[in-house]
């Protein structure tokens, strides 16, 4: 098996905050990320897929679907955009970039089977840097259920 | 443990199959597929797995390592045309998939010891696209 990574990038502008919790405790959890504006990042996503190359053509899967994937299902939404207000997921969900994460890996395994409906390859991970110091990986396998459940509602653990 | 070495060198290729057509290499290749040619400045990382030995501290000499590296890998492709000038790649389509899958084969052997293994390799083909291959990848 051999694994391919691509590298894209999106700034966004959120804001942590919890409606389950108080001012004080939205404050005191989310600190400088609770400010009421809300501020942005340069994200950079690296989605990992994993397969066997294809004798004649040297390829796991068509780089230009992979992108196409990306940008439709991601991308076309979050770049420019405020998360909180203008990405479904995030209405309920804290956009944390470890929500981020799972919210972008459950969007890209849902519409997988659309974009590469000739290939055995799968999406194999995913890695989102919020900035140059931190990042947040997810391994995805087929054996692990989808992680974002829309309309059930989002328990803080404090 | 593992322990990860980089090395850099630059070449140009094209992505093609000569029995497809002009459309079919570039729904396939996209801009990779322009029939002169493109170059990248590729960045191997070669990661080893070993334990360090008793006496010396290290899992392999690193000079050593880097003498592999530069006699395998780099002065072979170091400003080359893959296609006309590394074998197999007169033969075999030059995807980032296929030059590390060849890296891979290049260096197995040669960085085998008692203590060590090769565990993986990466190859960044620019900064936003690289591909990782992995011992059972090539067994």
């Amino acid at each position: 098996m051999t694994t391919v990574t691509r590298r894209y990038r999106f700034c966004a502008s959120h804001r942590l905050h919890s409606e389950l919790l108080s001012e004080a405790e939205n404050q005191r959890i989310f600190g400088k990320c609770n400010n009421p504006y809300g501020h942005g990042h340069d994200y950079v996503l690296d989605v990992s897929v994993t397969g066997e190359l294809n004798a004649t053509t040297g390829l796991i899967v068509r780089l230009s679907d992979l992108d196409r994937l990306v940008q439709k299902e991601v991308l076309a939404g979050f770049a420019y955009r405020n998360l909180n207000q203008d990405v479904a997921e995030f209405t309920e969900l804290v956009p944390t970039t470890e929500n981020v994460a799972v919210v972008i890996a459950d969007r890209l395994r849902q519409c997988w089977p659309d974009y590469f409906p000739y290939s055995s390859a799968r999406i194999s991970g995913i890695s989102i840097q919020e900035t140059e110091r931190n990042s947040f990986e997810i391994v995805i396998s087929d054996s692990v259920p989808l992680s974002v459940k829309l309309n059930e509602s989002v328990i803080v653990n404090a | 443990m593992f322990i990860t070495r980089k090395a850099e060198f630059s070449a140009s290729h094209v992505c093609r199959v000569d029995s497809l057509s002009e459309q079919e290499n570039f729904d396939l290749y996209g801009e990779e597929s322009h029939a002169s040619g493109h170059g990248h400045n590729y960045v191997l990382e070669v990661t080893l797995e070993g334990d360090p030995d008793p006496v010396t501290g290290m899992v392999m000499d690193l000079k050593e390592l880097k003498d592999i590296l530069e006699r395998e890998v780099v002065q072979p492709m170091d400003h080359r045309f893959l296609n006309f000038e590394v074998p197999p790649f007169d033969k075999v389509v030059p995807t980032t998939g296929n030059v590390a899958r060849e890296i891979w084969r290049r260096l197995e052997s040669k960085l085998h010891g008692a203590q060590f293994k090769l565990a993986k390799i990466r190859l960044f083909e620019g900064p936003d696209l690289y591909v990782d291959v992995m011992k059972e990848a090539a067994a």
